[in-house]
């Protein structure tokens, strides 16, 4: 599928996969399609960045790539490594056949065929309808050291691998980068991306999330369950519950058969909503209660 | 400028200007974003004001914090200009006017003044940290104070200073999830295949381990008015730590503010210049509840990761003592490897823990010592080493005094 070509075509492209999303948004979408920008999103967990990423790759129907990152991510996990179980088999086989010819054994040992493509490498190859979707999943987690190899990545989308040679994308992949901000980003690699902070939605949004993607629930309970989401989030929370979060709970209720909330049934579901006993503790004895309480007074 | 015909033609202008007046109001903008910017507005083909100001905003912030400003500055400055309804107008028959503005009052003074420099008013400093704390201050006698460090120097401050940074910590590394390579350990594949194709016959293992790395260290700073005598020469130790290991410092008084990236200025007095700058409650009272509230709140789960050591440091002398210290102190303790109060008042021979607010803390520290002088300063800087015998159990203090 094509690229989309107006923010309104953007933002019709993302509604399409399921993705609800703001004016904002679908212009930061837009741009970094346009422009073959890395795109940076930053937010609290559960607003829906990786989404963001997976409903791309959906809706353009291009192969979704994910480079999920953590502390000690290096080199061989992301970009590429040698087989070299299979390298040391091929030498003893080489060496067991008699004579060896040491400059064919080692051209052969260092091709295409030992070699273990991660995420980034497989970035950098064609997919089928254009270049793939590359998500850098949680970056905050890497070390500076990891950062600043990617910097070079993301500039020239290129990566040497000494044995082979450069490898080069014939199209830059459409990059996703995230953030949950437990730590800060270094500038100079923020500066070659477009930024764009991931706010959790409004209720009208998130009322219309649950209805894309929870149609069968009833349309009181959705109310109900985005009203009383939209009020805990205001309250003194540890972690306040994100999208994800508030589609766990509804699903949850919807299972149960509720089709309005009701303070017992709050209370005994709180676990999907809150992930920190003190957040939960805090909500019991009549907290959520009155949270509800105003939340059915207000029609919703 | 404001009274020429609008036009594509003005449009790279105007966005230079705009990217200008974000400068001065704090966002960095670089000469290449300004590019950017009018590429990317090129490429947009604007359809409404909030486009144009999405597109900008895509394309010139790129920290949360920052979001606040540039509405204010967005707002202040393309309404002057009148020019984005010119621009729009060309373009479409309507012109909506809503643009998105998150906190109408954030950052308004700053931006103002990075607009119309001319004002002699003196100019109060608006810092991305006050965006998200101005709200939270506590009264009007706050003490808003540029305190300049220098101003507090003496003889022996600037001698103290040097043997500051002449503290060396002590290894206490822990194991993370790489690996280096070691003379043992475990088979290391690659550098052994290395090793073996290089020369030929037999296999030549080589090893590897879990690498080391010292943990980082957090520190809470107190820089109320009681603690002033030893808040800043605790900042310089904090920036000769900063030198060694990763430290994430904080302050508070009334406010709590991050001056971690203050402190990575590699001369001492330029980056205790822009911390006090950056902090805005030097000598005000103190809330010690409250600043340990937002950093538990904010901040705590982004920079407590990799077994950080929190080193606290404060007199303990909160005003008012309530139960929402004692529960902000065992969720700090809960979330970090350490937690080592450093307290100036444990200089005094008699010293004993009577006041309720260090009562009500003791419980919840790992460790309690003084920092009143250099050979405290090293003698915490021993302390941090991984196996060192821990000093006097903190409750004892409180057995002590009751």
């Amino acid at each position: 599928m094509n690229l989309p070509t107006s923010i309104d075509a953007t933002q019709a492209l993302l509604s399409s996969a399921g993705y609800v999303a703001d004016r904002a948004l679908s212009t930061v979408v837009f741009l970094s399609l346009k422009l073959k920008r890395p795109l940076f999103l930053e937010g609290e967990a559960g607003v829906g960045k990786t989404e963001i990423a997976k409903v791309l790759a959906k809706s353009l129907g291009r192969p979704l790539i994910r480079l999920q990152c953590y502390e000690g991510l290096d080199v061989a996990a992301a970009v590429y490594e040698w087989n070299y179980a299979g390298q040391m088999m091929a030498i003893r086989l080489a060496e067991a056949g008699g004579a060896v010819d040491r400059e064919r054994l080692e051209s052969e040992l260092f091709s295409e065929r030992y070699l273990i493509r991660r995420p980034l490498l497989q970035a950098l190859e064609p997919g089928e309808g254009g270049a793939p979707v590359l998500l850098i999943d949680e970056l905050d987690r890497t070390d500076e050291a990891f950062e600043a190899f990617l910097l070079e990545v993301l500039s020239d989308f290129q990566v040497t691998i000494p044995e082979l040679g450069t490898v080069r994308a014939p199209e830059p992949p459409l990059v996703i980068l995230t953030s949950n901000r437990t730590r800060e980003i270094h500038d100079a690699l923020k500066r070659r991306c477009l930024y764009h902070w991931v706010d959790y939605p409004d209720a009208e949004r998130e009322l219309q999330i649950l209805r894309t993607r929870l149609p069968n629930a009833p349309e009181a309970l959705s109310r109900q369950v985005v009203g009383f989401v939209q009020a805990i989030r205001k309250e003194d929370l540890f972690k306040a519950p994100g999208v994800a979060e508030t589609l766990d709970w509804a699903t949850a209720l919807v299972e149960l058969d509720a089709v309005a909330l009701d303070p017992t049934l709050v209370i005994d579901t709180l676990g999907v909503l809150l992930k920190y006993q003190d957040d939960i503790q805090a909500m019991q004895g009549g907290r959520a209660k009155a949270l509800l309480d105003e939340v059915r007074s207000s029609g919703g | 400028m404001s009274d020429a015909p609008a036009g594509t033609g003005r449009l790279p202008d105007n966005i230079a200007y705009f990217a200008r007046a974000l400068r001065a109001a704090g966002v960095p903008v670089g000469p290449g974003d300004v590019i950017d910017a009018v590429e990317a507005v090129e490429a947009a083909a604007i359809g409404s004001r909030e486009d144009f100001y999405w597109t900008l905003h895509a394309v010139l912030v790129r920290r949360h914090e920052h979001s606040a400003l540039f509405a204010e500055a967005f707002r202040l400055f393309w309404r002057r200009r009148d020019l984005i309804e010119k621009m729009i107008a060309q373009m479409s028959p309507v012109a909506p006017d809503k643009a998105p503005r998150k906190d109408p009052n954030a950052g308004a003074l700053r931006v103002q003044e990075a607009l119309s420099p001319k004002t002699e008013r003196p100019k109060p400093k608006i810092t991305e940290e006050d965006l998200t704390t101005v709200t939270l201050s506590v009264s009007q006698s706050e003490v808003l104070k540029g305190k300049d460090f220098a101003q507090m120097s003496a003889d022996e401050v600037a001698q103290a200073r040097r043997l500051i940074a002449s503290l060396r910590l002590p290894d206490d590394a822990t194991r993370t999830r790489r690996f280096a390579p070691r003379p043992r350990g475990r088979i290391d594949p690659r550098r052994s295949f290395q090793r073996t194709v290089r020369a030929g016959g037999a296999i030549d293992l080589a090893f590897r381990a879990p690498r080391e790395r010292p943990p980082p260290i957090v520190a809470l700073c107190d820089i109320s008015g009681s603690m002033a005598e030893y808040s800043r020469l605790f900042l310089h130790f904090l920036h000769a730590l900063s030198e060694q290991r990763r430290v994430h410092s904080f302050v508070f008084a009334t406010r709590l503010t991050n001056i971690t990236r203050e402190l990575t200025r590699r001369d001492p007095d330029e980056a205790l210049a822009r911390a006090s700058a950056r902090a805005q409650d030097w000598e005000g009272g103190t809330r010690i509840a409250e600043a340990l509230h937002l950093f538990n709140r904010h901040w705590s789960r982004r920079v407590l990761g990799g077994g950080a050591v929190v080193l606290l440091f404060t007199d303990g002398l909160e005003r008012e003592v309530t139960p929402e210290l004692t529960h902000e102190m065992d969720r700090l303790r809960r979330s970090c490897r350490r937690l080592v109060w450093l307290n100036p008042l444990l200089r005094f021979d008699g010293f004993s823990a009577r006041a309720s607010g260090i009562r009500a803390m003791l419980p919840h520290v790992d460790d309690f010592r003084p920092i009143h002088s250099l050979s405290a300063m090293a003698d915490l800087c021993r302390a941090l080493g991984a196996h060192q015998p821990r000093g006097r159990a903190p409750k004892a203090w409180l057995r002590d005094a009751s």
